[in-house]
């Protein structure tokens, strides 16, 4: 099948997903984000990749936090950003999601990056693009629906390699809810890409994606199972909405089956780092003794974040 | 108008029929196979060489989303008999409403058209439509097309009272509650896509409960678009317990499956879902031994309703003029004989909507297709009349094309 993020030559025109994303794209993306982190702690944190481009944030779903980090790359690549909040403009008007992308063509737009509640809404994009011969646009997945958000699955990549090294001998658990979960999705093709030893998928069947071991990961409905040896825990959020009801009886009983506490943390590896692609719920999925301790990586996620998007962005601008 | 059909292949799986014989027609009705009556002189004559003659189709299920355009794609694909489900806008469960759409079909002059009424008021599931003054004005059954009954003592009631008049009861069977918001076949693909997945259990479920309510009331059911193995095992168990009940599986169900959705192709979006590829080999199975007849399940979608997001994405495709290639597709690919493949969208089909059509014996409405089981042809929206243009096939080349329609005798397309 037609792989719609690379071009015929096998290079990146679009990040969709990590899903059939080559290892040299993903090795690609990392080492230039290595480059890019020195930038970061200089005292001009700018460089003129990107000068003269026209990056569009397109957010059909709010994300503050996301839309920040995407804006703070483009910018140190010298871009000039522009954000629509489409959830309360254009959309709520009529308009369609493609007639709101041929608009924004029509005003020069170099760059989309998408945040979409419905999974697959960026591949319609670059599929509309591609109709009407705009292949020069490139379209940026910054989530869409349960489906894929490719850039946190390589900023966690960029993470654990940057603690780990070498993904081959690797133990990873992913805890939570993975059926809601983009990021889980992300993680889980990225890391089999990359080659991980054992790649685990903790949480309760209900939160659990059917056929999840298709995906190449070993179903653990037990914490302690998940969390034996692990050398990576990768905790996810979860959501308020989905905390009581025909999923899960309380979040309190699910923190007892599933949140991650000091003790728990003790059944992994010594060296295990905690991970999170936050907002944290604490003393939901995560105690604040883990969050705030010595194995936790959080907080330099966000940073590598900056420097993986500005990665991501400067690639597709090259090619 | 006397017409006489020569040299073609002609098959009436009804009959047993699959021989070089002539076909007569006159005051619209069969007059005779092989022989000429005597004293027949045809005023008409048509050269099948090369073509197959057989009963014009019937369709278990078209949405009319225009009543001429749909008509003249039906008899494009030459269908001559087709059921409209009641999800109209408004749905059929006036009588006035039906009255009007059998009127204004028969003033088209194209294929025949048999309403089938709504169950219940506003199809909400909560209040019996008026069945007997809708059978009175044309219905010739009742359905819920794809809206739920969501209280269980609404639909005992109402296959008792379908069952007083001995009128047919439709279901399309899924447990709304289990398929929630979901768009696709719950299993690897849908889990990969990150869609919501509907289990097959929400089919059996609703399978299940239809039987028994069935069993409990005598009523005679048919089970429409079924989608799982699951769910034909349940109503071929049923069929051997010589439990009234009959089922059809739509045609893009016998080719495809959720793989089919690849990148997110909203043209896969169907409801029901398209299952997995063990599922897709089930159903071609069942229909291949007769647990189930075949239909169109003929939905068109404008251009707008499919360029969006999978999810958002209106469900069905167009398939009134696929009907015929995409079943002979069927036939080659599990080397099921051409008649008894006919017979699935001919007199199987007509058998279940309870009418006189998908035949050709003597004394029959000539509703007759003429067709070249060769022909290659492009699936293009140029070369579909119908207004829908939206198809998994679209751009894919099919076999088999129809030469000509005759309803009642008439010739209604002729390419």
């Amino acid at each position: 099948m037609h792989n719609p993020q690379l071009n015929a030559a096998g290079e990146l025109t679009h990040l969709l997903s990590t899903d059939g994303l080559p290892r040299d794209v993903i090795t690609q993306i990392l080492d230039t984000a290595s480059s890019f982190l020195e930038i970061s702690d200089r005292d001009v944190k700018k460089v003129p990749l990107l000068r003269g481009k026209s990056v569009f944030n397109l957010f059909f779903e709010n994300s503050t936090r996301t839309r920040t980090t995407f804006e703070i790359a483009a910018k140190r690549l010298s871009a000039d950003v522009i954000n629509l909040d489409v959830s309360r403009s254009s959309t709520a008007k009529g308009e369609t999601l493609l007639d709101t992308i041929d608009n924004l063509v029509a005003m020069h737009a170099d760059m989309f990056v998408v945040r979409h509640a419905s999974s697959g809404a960026p591949y319609l994009i670059t599929e509309h693009l591609h109709r009407v011969g705009r292949t020069d646009v490139h379209v940026v997945n910054a989530g869409d629906g349960r489906h894929a958000h490719p850039t946190q699955g390589l900023l966690d990549m960029y993470t654990i390699r940057h603690y780990k090294k070498d993904f081959s001998p690797l133990t990873v658990a992913i805890v939570g809810d993975i059926l809601h979960s983009r990021v889980a999705r992300s993680d889980i093709h990225a890391l089999t890409t990359l080659g991980t030893g054992e790649i685990r998928a903790v949480g309760p069947q209900t939160l659990l994606p059917s056929a999840v071991e298709s995906m190449g990961v070993r179903v653990c409905h037990d914490l302690a199972d998940g969390l034996r040896d692990a050398d990576v825990v990768i905790m996810l959020r979860l959501q308020n909405e989905r905390m009581n009801g025909a999923l899960l009886p309380s979040a309190g009983e699910y923190f007892r089956c599933y949140g991650l506490t000091p003790a728990m943390l003790a059944l992994a590896k010594p060296d295990a780092i905690v991970m999170h692609p936050g907002p944290m719920n604490r003393g939901v999925e995560i105690d604040s003794g883990v969050a705030d301790g010595a194995q936790a990586v959080i907080l330099p996620q966000v940073t590598f974040g900056i420097a993986v998007r500005m990665a991501v962005m400067s690639i597709l601008a090259g090619n | 108008m006397r017409t006489h059909i020569t040299n073609g292949r002609l098959i009436d799986p009804k009959n047993g029929i699959d021989a070089t014989l002539d076909l007569f027609i006159a005051d619209g009705r069969i007059a005779a196979i092989g022989k000429a009556p005597a004293g027949f002189t045809a005023e008409h004559t048509l050269d099948a060489r090369g073509l197959v003659v057989c009963p014009g189709l019937v369709d278990l299920s078209t949405r009319l989303s225009g009543i001429e355009t749909e008509l003249a794609a039906a008899v494009a694909g030459g269908v001559t008999s087709l059921a409209c489900p009641p999800d109209t806008s408004p749905p059929l469960d006036e009588p006035g409403l039906v009255e009007r759409l059998v009127r204004r079909s028969a003033a088209a002059g194209l294929a025949r058209v048999y309403p089938i009424g709504a169950l219940t008021t506003q199809l909400a599931g909560e209040r019996l439509a008026e069945m007997h003054t809708l059978s009175r004005a044309g219905c010739i059954g009742f359905s819920q097309a794809k809206k739920p009954i969501p209280d269980r003592l609404v639909l005992l009631r109402a296959m008792q009272y379908a069952t007083t008049f001995g009128y047919a009861i439709r279901l399309q069977p899924q447990d709304h509650q289990i398929a929630a918001d979901g768009v696709a076949h719950d299993g690897e693909v849908a889990s990969r896509l990150g869609l919501a997945g509907i289990p097959v259990c929400a089919e059996t479920v609703a399978i299940a409960s239809s039987l028994e309510l069935a069993r409990a009331t005598g009523a005679s059911l048919h089970l429409a678009r079924i989608s799982s193995a699951a769910g034909i095992a349940l109503i071929r168990a049923a069929q051997q317990a010589k439990m009234a009940v009959t089922c059809d599986v739509s045609i893009y169900h016998l080719h495809l499956s959720d793989s089919d959705i690849g990148f997110f192709d909203s043209n896969a979006r169907f409801d029901p879902p398209l299952r997995s590829a063990a599922d897709r080999d089930a159903l071609r199975a069942a229909v291949a031994a007769g647990v189930a007849a075949i239909s169109s399940d003929h939905t068109p979608v404008d251009e707008d309703g499919k360029q969006l997001p999978f999810a958002e994405a209106a469900p069905g495709a167009t398939a009134l003029e696929l009907l015929l290639p995409l079943t002979l597709q069927w036939a080659r690919e599990t080397a099921t004989p051409l008649p008894v493949a006919l017979a699935r969208i001919t007199c199987d089909s007509a058998a279940i909507l309870g009418v006189s059509a998908g035949a050709l014996t003597p004394g029959d409405a000539a509703d007759i297709c003429l067709f070249d089981p060769e022909a290659r042809w492009q699936v293009s929206a140029d070369a579909l009349r119908s207004r829908g243009k939206n198809t998994p096939f679209i751009g894919r080349e099919v076999q088999g094309r129809v030469h000509s329609t005759l309803v009642g005798g008439r010739v209604v397309f002729q390419r």
